[in-house]
């Protein structure tokens, strides 16, 4: 169920399929399972938008992200922890909260007859 | 440009950091060489190593942050050679750098006095990290420890032996008294007392001769012939500052240590910078990091070609510390002479508590003081002495709190001059804050980012809240609690707005009252209110993903990303049956158990798609959710009462299990506790909760507004003698009055505090119906009473509920790969984190 495309001569995105849009609650997210990465995939019903990061926070190391808690700041949207309440940019992943943290992994996302693809970046 | 900097400590950093903001961007080179194998450090909370903190979590800011501000860090390579000639400096590991400004930050090592068989095994220093892994490793082996130094190094030491589990921990001070040089002959008595107290053993005015033992240390012989048997040995006396390098390159130093430099912190040779410990300015060495900050600022400054040229002058030393937590403070002039001044004294000798301020003979003006116990009112007594604030016309009442009258004690933070110093990590005045407030930034957030006020020690936050509120009302500003951004009214407005309009999810609200999308603070404000007014199901309307993580999955998540599970057991009272249950269950999903605080049983180390069933199974034994996850009713505590006890006036386990059933599930804007006594004893400690019932001969008294955890308050009598039914009618009015009206995340006690008139304001409403709203509050309550349902009932019973509890969406029932656990005492625990 995976598709690739060629966006350079060096990089590919491979799609795969994660899950339907009524498998993940609106304003919500859930843990994404690929081989043995795990990706949280946040969705904004009320702005229609996908994200996806990494599932790990890594302040402590926890995979715990997708049962984080989303919202905005200054309308940029973010998912807070739910074991310290650090905060993160879902649009590149840098940590809102605390400057010194490190910047989580981002992953695109589509949605296409309601299903729901997390892109991953191959190196050609 | 190209600057070298020789070592890699804290003010080496923060000139780094100086240095790049005054700059353009990449147009010096900057290099740095450490001789430590990691990064600089925080040197100030090194003894938090010991109380779980790892050698990460110190870290000033993380290695790669150099490398992305282009600058070049060489670890574990010391400088070895400055060639002023030609401008370059040469490393241990062979590398060559050139320079136009050499910035020497070495800092310090740990003075060892000269005394016989220091070299022993087992005698250690505390200074860096890796005295510190030293010290971990050798200490399970050590019986007794003991410091040499009753200083404010050797007390951080003493700590850190007791945080390394070494019970048995002696201090020994040279001096007749410890801190000789921050505080006072009373202040020391008070602090050694308090100190003793916590287990030290403390012996003054001893001389050390010798370390005892052969290869290893056994023990001390001091010059008084007497002997202390100990495997440990901690010498912190002193520091003394690293000047080696710069006396081989011919710079002056002073004859007992330290690098010679003038007001710009220049060396005598002047293209070379000395900063921190190891400079010395007019015959003074600055020991503490504030000073050291105050020097890489002025360096930068110079450096930069700034056209405002600050200069160094010397620094206040007034300090504020908690040692093995008491608090110890001084600042001003602490030693002011009997002539030349006169001194209020204020000494409790039952709490630890040790107060001295030096005031002007005219009682115009402080000139410094010494706090041993409680330092609560340093930051502010700092400021009125620096900047010649004039006292009240009762001194006393700047130690004391002004006591009668409503009037605050002295002008408060608002009266002082723009430019006092409140923030003094980062020197930021208190005109810089005010005229930030007046620019908008009108959160303590954003004052951090903008001024950096508060963002290092953080013991100015409560000025600079002061600060803010105060320059907004200055400015006509009508101040709200707001909830945040995204809603712009207070708890107490929404919860009527939401009451009105009669709203039931989040959504509906934010469409209505706010605007955004929410976010981790109002969006459990929001989920709190409508379950404090309809008490829905929690999990509906799409209200789950507006619950905080705990209440969204009906349990405590803990380390590791699992969760613990606490049924329902009012009053503490279980038959042996029901302990067969949880017994069962904790077996068969393997969880860890534990007697909660609250009299129940706390199941922890279940996988989160593990919930479902291990409730399913709870609640067909007859059990229900204790909410223990929630901002709710938690526990209604008991003793055993007169069914048992031969003192017991009442049956207090009944009335418990009455009082816990009628307000199970009961959500709030903070938790709540509760607990019966059957008689004055007291043995279910009902005074330390949100609401408290003791037997009397005649009926109940109803204690409200106290609590437990970090700032304990007693509860206070609300009503005596009360029959069972009043007293339930009381406690309904009291908690929906609470709920109504209470700021998110505020307990009884705060709430009470707050609440103006106080406990006979609360009295006359509740008791007198005061403001016409018991029917009401009455009704509520009922009508809450009257829709309770075990959350956890519900979901069990909902396939599509239960589905939410998986830990993978695309792979239902698997559990978390990553979930670890370790063994302890016959049971599994988490694994410990990074």
């Amino acid at each position: 169920m995976s598709t690739a495309i060629s966006t350079n001569t060096q990089t590919t995105v491979e799609w795969f399929y994660a899950c339907n849009v009524i498998d993940v609650p609106p304003n919500g997210g859930v843990c994404v399972k690929y081989d043995d990465v795990q990706i949280a995939l946040f969705r904004f019903a009320r702005r229609d938008a996908w994200y996806a990061t990494q599932n790990m926070c890594p302040h402590r190391q926890q995979m715990a992200l997708s049962r984080g808690m989303t919202g905005t700041h200054d309308g940029e949207p973010k998912v807070a922890c739910p074991f310290h309440k650090k905060t993160f940019s879902l649009e590149d992943g840098r940590c809102l909260s605390d400057e010194t943290e490190c910047s989580l992994t981002t992953y695109p996302v589509k949605v296409e007859n309601d299903k729901v693809y997390i892109g991953i970046m191959q190196e050609a | 440009m190209k600057i070298v900097i020789i070592g890699n400590g804290m003010v080496s950093y923060k000139f780094c950091e100086k240095i790049l903001s005054k700059l353009p961007a990449r147009s010096a080179e900057i290099v740095v060489f450490g001789e430590e194998p990691r990064p600089a450090y925080d040197r100030v909370h090194l003894s938090e190593f010991f109380a779980g903190k790892t050698a990460d979590d110190l870290l000033m800011a993380p290695a790669d942050w150099y490398a992305s501000n282009h600058i070049t860090l060489h670890l574990g390579d010391p400088v070895q050679q400055i060639d002023r000639t030609n401008k370059t400096v040469h490393s241990y590991k062979g590398i060559t750098e050139a320079y136009d400004y050499l910035v020497i930050a070495t800092g310090s090592s740990a003075f060892v006095p000269p005394i016989p068989g220091v070299d022993k095994k087992g005698v250690f220093i505390y200074r860096t990290i890796e005295d510190l892994e030293l010290m971990q490793d050798y200490a399970p082996k050590a019986k007794r420890g003991v410091v040499i130094g009753g200083g404010l190094l050797g007390l951080e030491a003493a700590k850190a032996l007791l945080d390394l589990g070494i019970s048995d921990t002696h201090v020994i001070e040279f001096a007749p008294r410890l801190m000789p040089r921050q505080i006072d002959e009373s202040g020391s008595r008070i602090l050694e007392q308090q100190l003793k107290q916590l287990g030290l053993q403390i012996h003054t005015n001893k001389n050390t001769s010798e370390v005892l033992g052969d290869d290893t240390m056994t023990g001390l012989r001091f010059a008084d012939e007497s002997i202390l048997e100990a495997d440990m040995l901690v010498i912190s006396a002193g520091i003394k500052p690293r000047d080696e390098l710069a006396k081989l390159s011919g710079l002056e130093t002073g004859h007992r240590g330290g690098i010679v430099v003038n007001e710009h912190l220049q060396t005598t040779d002047p293209e070379i910078y000395a900063i921190g410990e190891c400079a010395l300015y007019h015959g003074m060495i600055y020991g503490l990091v504030a000073p050291g900050y105050e020097m890489a600022e002025v360096v930068a400054t110079h450096i930069a070609g700034e056209a405002q040229q600050k200069t160094f002058t010397g620094f206040d030393m007034s300090t504020k510390l908690k040692l093995i937590g008491v608090d110890v403070a001084s600042f001003g002039d602490p030693f002011v002479s009997a002539e030349s001044s006169r001194s209020i004294v204020f000494e409790d000798t039952m709490k630890g508590v040790y107060k001295r301020i030096s005031i002007t003979n005219d009682g115009k003006y402080l000139l410094g003081g010494i706090l041993i116990g409680d330092a609560d009112a340093y930051n502010m007594l700092l400021q009125t002495a620096k900047n010649k604030v004039v006292l009240p016309p009762n001194p006393e009442d700047v130690l004391l709190g002004s006591r009668g009258g409503s009037q605050e004690a002295g002008p408060g933070v608002l009266g002082l001059p723009d430019d006092a110093i409140i923030c003094s990590c980062e020197s930021v005045s208190k005109g810089a804050i005010c005229t930030a407030v007046e620019a908008g930034n009108e959160t303590l957030d954003a004052i951090k980012k903008c001024t950096k006020a508060g963002t290092c020690c953080g013991g100015c936050t409560p000025m600079v809240k002061d600060l803010i509120t105060g320059t907004m009302k200055a400015q006509g500003k009508y101040i709200r609690n707001v909830i945040c951004e995204h809603f712009a009214y207070s708890r107490q407005e929404l919860y009527d707005l939401i009451r009105i309009k009669d709203v039931r999810s989040f959504d509906e609200a934010l469409d209505h009252y706010g605007h955004g999308d929410g976010c981790e603070v109002c969006k459990p404000v929001v989920a709190s209110i409508m379950a404090s007014l309809w008490n829905d199901m929690i999990l509906d309307k799409g209200n789950d993903v507006v619950q905080d993580s705990n209440d969204r999955f009906l349990a405590n998540i803990q380390k590791g990303g699992t969760y613990s599970v606490v049924p329902r057991i009012p009053g503490g009272e279980i038959t042996p049956a029901r302990l067969l249950v949880i017994a069962q269950v904790a077996l068969k999903y393997n969880l860890y158990t534990k007697i909660t605080g609250g009299q129940r049983i706390d199941l922890f180390g279940a996988h989160l798609s593990d919930l479902p069933d291990i409730w399913e199974e709870l609640i067909a034994a007859g059990f229900e959710s204790g909410h223990a996850y929630g901002k709710a009713l938690r526990t209604v505590k008991s003793c055993v009462g007169s069914t048992w006890c031969r003192f017991g006036l009442h049956d207090s386990v009944s009335f418990a299990i009455q009082i816990e059933e009628r307000y199970r599930g009961l959500r709030a804007p903070h938790k709540i506790k509760s607990a019966v006594s059957g008689c004055i004893r007291e043995c279910a400690e009902a005074q330390s909760k949100d609401f408290g019932i003791i037997a009397t001969e005649k009926g109940w008294n109803l204690y409200v507004g106290g609590n437990g955890g970090s700032k304990p308050q007693h509860a206070i009598l609300l009503a005596a003698d009360l029959d069972s039914e009043t007293c339930i009618r009381y406690i309904d009015r009291f908690l929906m009055f609470y709920i109504k009206t209470a700021d998110p995340l505020t307990r009884t006690a705060t709430w009470l505090n707050k609440l103006d008139g106080g406990i006979t304001y609360l009295r006359n409403v509740v008791i007198n119906d005061s403001l016409g709203i018991a029917e009401e509050l009455d009704r509520e309550m009922q009508a809450l009473v009257d829709k309770y349902k075990c959350e956890w009932k519900e979901v069990v019973e909902s396939p599509e509920l239960r589905k939410r509890f998986n830990h993978f969406v695309n792979a239902p029932g698997a559990k978390d790969p990553t979930v670890k656990f370790d063994n302890m005492r016959e049971q599994k625990k988490a694994a410990e984190w990074k």
